[in-house]
């Protein structure tokens, strides 16, 4: 078994109500495992605590309780440890709008302080790999959603990261683009070796990226989880897609047999 | 209607030749001393544009003006900055600006004739207390109007502090700091006005008190021509800078 780049153990995320009364539980002793290389799924319904796990995975946030670990380091603790390391697509684009689309790409690497004319090259490089050479000098007003949004896949990429974190970037998107994206997107983590973890609401596209499909219940705790992969038969495929279909319509986990 | 350039500036100018027009039908049936004709203030305005004597006043009270928004600017930056970051630092400033805001800036020009004897110093005293908490309070809203998303996108790279300043903050806070410049330069040409002519030996202030005491109306609207010819200059510049660093703004075919 390979090396962990991702673990959690008994992870707990409490976090004070808006108004100041009570706390509410958004990750309840979440523990799993992600191996090296591989690209896993989250899936679960809107509220359940996705993004709070995403964000303690990216080191902005802090776990209550509990351990998370990623390549080994306290994601939130030794920040600095992770410069470089992390690459992160967000729901929407976070382009800056004062940035052209050739300087976006180019954040991350002048952060890293790469050498300028090298920064340059890779970013060129990305945006054309991802279809958008010619838009280079383009503003993110003159762009498209889709457009925007391989920009932003162009910058999480273009600092090489070990992993990947996904936060259902193409839920803005029309169907069309979104699936030319999760196709492009599969293919350049695998052709970079890198480890993904990809959030979505959408079992289709889960089942479609991941290796592994992990199904949170409110709040974040697997409520099932299911190993894909090409080797899989179309029936064990329909039999997963059932059981996700169960686990997110009961409110209850545990009632799943 | 086509809202071009050309149709803006022409409607600015009609503005301007309205009131001109409506000086000088005054000046025809009012004695000159109150209302000079409108040829006479353009030649004293000119004459003083020319004369090196006389330019180095308005030099002197434009260099007023920058050195008192420079310091200001400077010193609200950095203020806001630091409430910015702190709330205990914003509870303990804030209302200690707010109260300077409140006080007149005639008060200020009295305070500095009484602590300081330099007349540039007292000039600069007064430009930058006048100035200081509206630049303060608009770098920080500025600062405080930054996007939660683009900082945790930022924040993922693990930027340096600096790299964080020069890459989020920076873009972030520049419309405002634009805005601020905009704002205090109006609020500066007056204040240094009332500065100079109270405690002044030189500078538009000063040479719209010999004017009042000469009893030269014409005089009097020549020297305050150079000072809204400066305010508008400097506004016409700062509208070109910020043209230029906001050029990333969409903008909508559709006037309003």
């Amino acid at each position: 078994m390979p090396e962990s780049a991702i673990r959690f153990t008994d992870v707990t995320k409490i976090f004070r109500r808006p108004d100041g009364h009570g706390d509410f539980v958004a990750v309840d002793r979440l523990s799993f495992e992600i191996a090296r290389g591989e690209i896993v799924a989250v899936l679960g319904k809107t509220g359940c605590g996705k993004s709070t796990m995403f964000n303690i995975v990216a080191g902005l946030v802090e776990p209550s309780s509990g351990e998370a670990k990623v390549i080994g380091h306290d994601p939130f603790r030794d920040f600095d440890f992770f410069r470089g390391k992390i690459g992160i697509v967000f729901q929407n684009d976070r382009l800056m709008p004062w940035r052209s689309a050739l300087d976006n790409v180019l954040l991350g690497l002048q952060i890293l302080e790469t050498d300028p004319k090298r920064a340059e090259d890779i970013a060129r490089s990305w945006l054309k790999r991802l279809g958008l050479a010619g838009h280079e000098n383009d503003y993110p007003h003159a762009l498209s959603g889709g457009m925007r949004q391989r920009v932003s896949i162009a910058r999480a990429f273009a600092v090489d990261p070990e992993i990947l974190l996904c936060d259902e970037p193409f839920s803005s998107l029309d169907e069309m683009t979104a699936q030319d994206l999760r196709a492009e997107f599969v293919r350049l983590v695998r052709q970079n070796n890198k480890t993904a973890v990809f959030i979505t609401h959408q079992i289709n596209e889960a089942m479609e990226i991941g290796d592994r499909v992990l199904v949170f219940h409110r709040p974040a705790r697997i409520a099932y989880e299911a190993k894909l992969g090409t080797a899989v038969t179309e029936d064990a495929r329909r039999t997963v897609n059932e059981n996700i279909l169960r686990v997110l319509a009961v409110e209850d986990p545990r009632q799943v047999s | 209607m086509t809202n071009s350039r050309t149709t803006r500036a022409l409607q600015a100018a009609a503005g301007m030749i309205v009131l001109a027009a409506g000086w000088q039908i005054l000046s025809m049936v009012s004695p000159h001393y109150l209302f000079p004709p409108v040829p006479e203030i353009i030649s004293r305005t000119i004459e003083i544009l020319i004369t090196g004597s006389l330019l180095i006043d308005v030099l002197l009270t434009a260099g007023r003006i920058f050195g008192g928004l420079f310091g200001a600017f400077i010193l609200g930056a950095i203020l806001a900055m630091i409430l910015g970051q702190s709330k205990t630092a914003e509870n303990f400033i804030a209302p200690v600006l707010t109260f300077f805001q409140g006080i007149p800036a005639l008060s200020w020009v009295v305070f500095a004739i009484i602590w300081f004897h330099g007349i540039e110093f007292r000039v600069l005293f007064i430009m930058v207390m006048t100035t200081l908490p509206a630049f303060t309070f608009q770098i920080l809203d500025a600062f405080r109007s930054m996007s939660k998303d683009l900082f945790e996108m930022t924040m993922a790279f693990r930027p340096s502090r600096w790299a964080l300043f020069r890459f989020l903050i920076v873009p972030t806070i520049t419309p405002g700091i634009l805005t601020a410049w905009k704002v205090n330069l109006g609020n500066a040409a007056r204040v240094v006005v009332v500065a100079e002519l109270v405690g002044a030996t030189g500078g538009v202030g000063y040479q719209l008190l010999r004017q009042q005491q000469l009893f030269d109306m014409a005089g009097a609207m020549a020297w305050t021509l150079q000072l809204v010819l400066f305010v508008l200059v400097v506004q016409q510049t700062i509208a070109a800078i910020e043209n230029w660093a906001l050029r990333y703004r969409a903008v909508s075919e559709r006037a309003m």
